[in-house]
């Protein structure tokens, strides 16, 4: 049977527009605040709409009506029921004083996961290192750790001049984004189960335990402490944050222990994921910066003590950050 | 239609709509994006990209009179930030679209027919870093073909769904008027047997028919018009009056507005 539409429409017309026009402006300005009357207005007009719909959908199949309609609920639908807006603007300060370390800290099994999976690479990359002596070849990806570490250093430490000179602003842009897609891929394996991420967390392990045993093994720990720390003290934290994201997803995904349905369970840890996210970004931007300004000198241009001091001042830095901030605020890290 | 091509029919409707059922007790859908119409959108938005890129770089290329050192941290920072950030903001700041997505009618909406919120779409965009895996999105590609909701990674994290946005359009009753007496009028028992037999689907074939009409060649209006007034006066006998010197068009008009009028 098919109602008469005609009558039906212009009926109802009205109220579907000014629907409409509420919801246009909603849509607008995404952190627009209504008044009392206006959210009771649009309860009231979206409710008559649901019900104009439910007649439409018992007593006609009229397409074009009922598409139109459907639309109109769905969007009223998002506003009424959609629970609290993103009503407040993104405040940098607050994310980065409270939001940051507060989730850093309240996602703490996943991160002690990544950082002993970390462990692990570490011991089993010196390890292969330290008795077998063939194996850093095959784990160290980048050709300037090939060489002998005494060779490298005495090779550094012969420059007089500034080798970087005119390429180190490029250099650490190219630091910050490589940087950024390991974390970020880190992350992204989450979804793998946690398969992909625990792999490489060991494998970034791996390739820190070889280099760091081969310039021990070399005698030139000072030169290795010098180099790394500066830079390495706030990227290694980073990566591991970026697992940290990655296991949070996973242990989503599996559940383990939770009572509630997979979507919910995502849904719950997204904010933190996103946020982890961000924060180890811009812990390798300052990382970058630092691994091109002032890792890649080396003494006597700048002494080791110098750089060993700036990486432990940073770390302290970092440690009290990431441990202490927004502990203050209410909602702050269990 | 056999039983079997009926249940296959049924199954790809299933997939193809996702339906939210609201508290008020009415129930609306969501028609999924279709693969084909998201690769293209997402080749809309690669070549978007490329476009801005190549006039980034052509600005960012001034900046080699200051210092070519900047300028290429400049544009080693710009091309990460602009290939991983575009999505993101355009999905944030048109409700989730892109220009692709814009342009192929698609929308990303979130699978309960709630807000978008900002972690959705961040998240979302973030995974296409495995979605994207090994090569042309094959890990994405997959998980959309065997997800019942086509979502990839990127999607089911996030909770979003990506669907085709038809045309909304205020129902208009004006397609069917032409001015012209209506010859039906004056036979009611007509008039009622029409209203009793003709099926929802019947009547929207013509409505498209007549909402459509100027985009179709004349032979093929004159022949789709004859046949669809072949099958409506078929379906109840008709006083010769009724059809005699009323063009297929216009008998269709017609039959439509007896339908959905029920007075004039």
């Amino acid at each position: 049977m098919i109602v008469n539409l005609e009558k039906f429409v212009a009926q109802e017309r009205v109220e579907w527009e000014r629907l409409e026009a509420m919801l246009d402006k909603l849509a607008k300005d995404p952190w627009h605040r209504l008044t009392w009357d206006e959210a009771r207005e649009l309860e009231r007009l979206y409710q008559r709409a649901s019900a104009d719909l439910a007649r439409l959908a018992t007593f006609s199949a009229e397409p074009e009506a009922r598409t139109y309609l459907e639309g109109l609920v769905a969007r009223g639908y998002a506003e009424v029921h959609g629970g609290r807006r993103e009503t407040t603007r993104f405040r940098p300060w607050r994310w980065l004083a409270q939001t940051f370390p507060q989730t850093f800290r309240r996602r703490s099994s996943p991160l002690w996961l990544s950082f002993w999976l970390m462990i692990a690479g570490v011991v089993f990359g010196g390890l292969a290192v330290a008795f077998d002596p063939d194996a850093k070849d095959v784990i160290t990806p980048f050709e300037h750790l090939l060489m002998h570490p005494s060779e490298r250093v005495a090779k550094e430490e012969s420059v007089a001049g500034d080798e970087l000179a005119g390429r180190k602003a490029r250099f650490s842009g190219q630091l910050m984004t490589h940087n950024t897609r390991v974390a970020l891929t880190a992350m992204a394996l989450g979804m793998t189960w946690g398969v992909g991420t625990l792999v490489l967390m060991f494998y970034n392990g791996v390739i820190l335990g070889a280099v760091c045993v081969d310039y021990m093994l070399a005698g030139e720990t000072l030169f290795l402490a010098g180099w790394l720390l500066p830079h390495g003290i706030v990227e290694i934290p980073a990566i591991l944050v970026g697992g940290q994201a990655g296991f949070t997803l996973a242990g989503a995904l599996l559940g383990r222990g939770q009572s509630q349905r997979l979507a919910a369970r995502l849904r719950a840890v997204m904010p933190d994921v996103v946020t982890l996210c961000f924060g180890a970004g811009l812990l390798l931007v300052w990382a970058g910066i630092v691994e091109a300004f002032l890792s890649q000198y080396h003494a006597p241009v700048l002494p080791y003590s110098w750089k060993i001091a700036f990486g432990v001042v940073e770390g302290v830095a970092l440690g009290w950050y990431l441990l202490r901030a927004g502990r203050s605020v209410k909602g702050g890290a269990a | 239609m056999s039983a079997s091509e009926g249940a296959i029919n049924r199954g790809l409707e299933r997939t193809q709509r996702f339906e939210v059922r609201t508290p008020e007790g009415v129930a609306f859908s969501y028609r999924l994006a279709s693969p084909v119409l998201r690769v293209c959108a997402w080749l809309i938005d690669w070549m978007v990209v490329a476009a801005t890129w190549s006039l980034l770089a052509t600005l960012i290329g001034v900046l080699n009179i200051i210092s070519a050192d900047i300028a290429g941290m400049v544009a080693t920072i710009g091309y990460f930030l602009l290939s991983q950030g575009y999505r993101i903001a355009t999905e944030w700041g048109w409700r989730g679209q892109t220009l692709g997505k814009r342009v192929m009618r698609l929308r990303v909406v979130d699978d309960r027919g709630l807000h978008l919120s900002f972690s959705q779409i961040v998240l979302r965009n973030l995974l296409r870093f495995v979605d994207s895996m090994p090569a042309a999105y094959l890990v994405g590609g997959l998980a959309a073909l065997f997800s019942r909701k086509a979502q990839r990674l990127g999607d089911i994290a996030a909770g979003t769904l990506v669907i085709w946005v038809p045309e909304e359009v205020t129902p208009e009753l004006a397609t069917v008027q032409s001015g012209k007496y209506n010859s039906l009028r004056a036979h009611l028992p007509v008039v009622a047997r029409l209203r009793q037999t003709v099926t929802p689907a019947e009547a929207r074939i013509a409505w498209q028919a007549l909402a459509r009409r100027d985009q179709m060649e004349d032979a093929a209006r004159i022949r789709l018009f004859a046949e669809l007034a072949a099958h409506f006066k078929g379906l109840t006998p008709m006083p010769v009056d009724v059809t005699e010197g009323v063009s297929d068009e216009q008998f269709i008009r017609n039959v439509l507005d007896v339908l959905y009028r029920s007075e004039r």
